[in-house]
């Protein structure tokens, strides 16, 4: 039986996040995923002799924007690196990418684990071009090549060894997954392969400053086999070492059947890769001017929206970071604080009656049917005492779903929903009320003040939820007290 | 620097070069004579010199994002030393 707790372990993650752009790095072949084989390729994807390539201009500006949401420092004077190397993925037998001058430099992403919130250093973010896709499978004797994927634009993030546990190596991953579609960089979708995750874990006794010897684990296409295949890794590397072995440098792959990782290769010779400056490539500049207009145009982060909910509008901490959980849900409350200003309430709405109803159907808020603004005007409603919430949550909410309805208060009309604030009306409830039970006025009045709550619900029941909840307590108070 | 039998295995291999002991001969004293030649340029001082990484003045050539098109499956595989009608086929490679 090891003894895990003498160990540390050091994580550090390589992502490759597919950009969203429309076209290439380098060409004009659509970047498109799922198209039919070999269909995105030109002249340049195929590395035709005396062909050459030019850059997106739209790529350096998503790189830098996830930079700037990162806090990276914007690398000014950019230029493009070959890789050397010979594989069939690689039309060109070489992988153009941003070897010495990443264009985001350091920064750090804010993560939240059971242990609390802390950032995890980034090393850097650059831009390289994606590689081709081999078939293994497909025919007997060959490999097959699929070279739409070849040129389409990514961005490599790059972390310190900084994360100690599968939890943190989860945690982050999940928040970087969650800024790169916020900010429109890439879909984040790991199944499809925009978003690729490699983790390099190492172990240390605890206290030890160098890091162990580091296994490379590949083909992690969900989050959670990020966190399975760390958590593994980490056994198996403590394993090892406990029972007298020596952990050898390696690449493994995660076997989604077993939850087990399985030795790929073992260090070959040392890759050399050559790499030099592109010469078809001249350098690019980014400009102070630049990053302004790229950072002016940033939508606020979901972090810093989180942040401000929480202190200038009251919400909690819960609530807070469910709502800024996701796009969709943060535009349309955002959208509903722009027509009116009750936060709270809104928040409660979202998390409530909104959130179950997308749930039921399976959509996100971006597609529930009521615009921000009808759902502000029931808001409204309810805050103005016209209407109480379970009233407005079941009946009113389904009627304006049903009917297409945008107005709150003219649905409510329609129905005759809307609360009563007309005294003499709710008096005479109250009176109903209090002549009807004549045994648990006297309770009362002896001293059950509990009782009031079931008047409250007594008034309420015939007045089928239109009496206005604060009037008719003042007033059932009122005559309660007064023959005492 | 010396050119060593060595050396020259790991460059053909690079490259994927093959040479026969004869043809590793003359290659050998080939590449000694032009790494001869590029080493008298150690000899200038280039502490106060930038590193010359672009032989052109040019800078930003860039272009916008829009799809062109692309060209259709049958020409880019009719060149394909082996293909079928969607994939260019290669000797089998271990799977990465």
């Amino acid at each position: 039986m090891s003894n895990y707790d003498k160990y540390e372990a050091v994580i550090g993650l390589e992502v490759h996040a597919q950009l969203l752009t429309q076209s290439k790095l380098f060409c004009g072949d659509s970047a498109a995923f799922g198209a039919a084989p070999n269909t995105h390729i030109s002249e340049i994807t195929l590395a035709y002799p005396g062909t050459l390539p030019k850059l997106n201009k739209e790529a350096a500006t998503l790189a830098i924007r996830l930079g700037l949401a990162c806090n990276c420092r914007i690398e000014r004077k950019n230029y493009f690196a070959r890789k050397n190397y010979f594989y069939p993925d690689l039309p060109k037998g070489y992988q153009v990418s941003q070897h010495t001058t990443p264009i985001c430099v350091g920064g750090h992403v804010g993560i939240q684990t059971a242990t609390g919130e802390r950032n995890i250093i980034l090393n850097r973010i650059h831009i390289e071009e994606d590689a081709g896709k081999s078939i293994h499978d497909a025919d007997e004797n060959y490999t097959c090549v699929d070279y739409n994927r070849a040129g389409v634009p990514l961005v490599e993030i790059v972390t310190e060894p900084d994360m100690h546990n599968a939890d943190e190596a989860y945690a982050y991953i999940t928040e970087l997954r969650k800024l790169v579609r916020y900010l429109d960089v890439c879909d984040g979708n790991m199944e499809e392969g925009s978003l690729r995750c490699d983790a390099n874990v190492s172990i240390r006794l605890k206290g030890e400053k160098n890091l162990g010897i580091k296994v490379e684990v590949k083909n992690l296409n969900s989050i959670r086999n990020v966190k399975k295949a760390i958590e593994y890794e980490i056994k198996r590397m403590i394993d090892i070492v406990e029972s007298g072995g020596t952990i050898i440098q390696q690449t493994r792959s995660f076997d989604a059947a077993t939850d087990t990782t399985f030795a790929m290769r073992d260090k070959e010779e040392a890759n050399d890769y050559r790499y030099f400056a592109d010469p078809d490539l001249p350098p690019f500049i980014i400009t102070e001017a630049e990053i302004n207009s790229i950072r002016n145009a940033m939508p606020a982060l979901p972090n810093a929206l989180k942040e401000k909910y929480k202190t200038q509008y009251g919400l909690t901490e819960y609530d807070a970071s469910v709502i800024t959980d996701d796009k969709e849900t943060i535009t349309y409350y955002e959208a509903i604080i722009k027509e009116c200003n009750h936060y709270k309430a809104a928040a409660n709405w979202l998390l409530g009656p909104v959130k179950s109803y997308c749930n039921d159907k399976g959509i996100t808020a971006a597609a529930f049917p009521l615009s921000a603004k009808a759902l502000a005007s029931l808001i409204q409603l309810v805050e103005d005492g016209q209407c109480s919430f379970s009233v407005a949550s079941s009946r009113l909410l389904q009627a304006m779903l049903e009917t297409g309805k945008t107005d709150a208060l003219a649905v409510a009309t329609t129905l005759n929903l809307l609360q009563n604030s007309d005294g003499d009306a709710i008096a005479a409830w109250v009176d109903e009320v209090i002549n009807n039970m004549p045994d648990k006025v006297a309770e009362y009045r002896k001293g059950k003040k509990g009782l009031i709550g079931l008047f409250m619900g007594e008034v309420k029941k015939i007045s089928k939820g239109k009496a206005d909840p604060k009037m008719t307590t003042q007033l059932l108070t009122e005559k309660l007290n007064e023959k005492n | 620097m010396e050119v060593t039998d060595q050396l020259v295995n790991n460059l053909a291999n690079l490259a994927r070069l093959r040479f026969d002991d004869a043809e590793r001969t003359a290659i050998k004293s080939d590449l000694q004579k032009m790494i001869a030649f590029v080493e008298q340029l150690q000899q200038v001082n280039t502490s106060q010199t930038a590193p010359l990484m672009h032989m052109g003045d040019a800078i930003n050539a860039y272009r916008q994002d829009i799809v062109k098109g692309s060209m259709d499956k049958t020409t880019a595989l009719q060149n394909a030393p082996l293909a079928n009608n969607d994939y260019f086929k290669v000797p089998k490679v271990i799977k990465k």
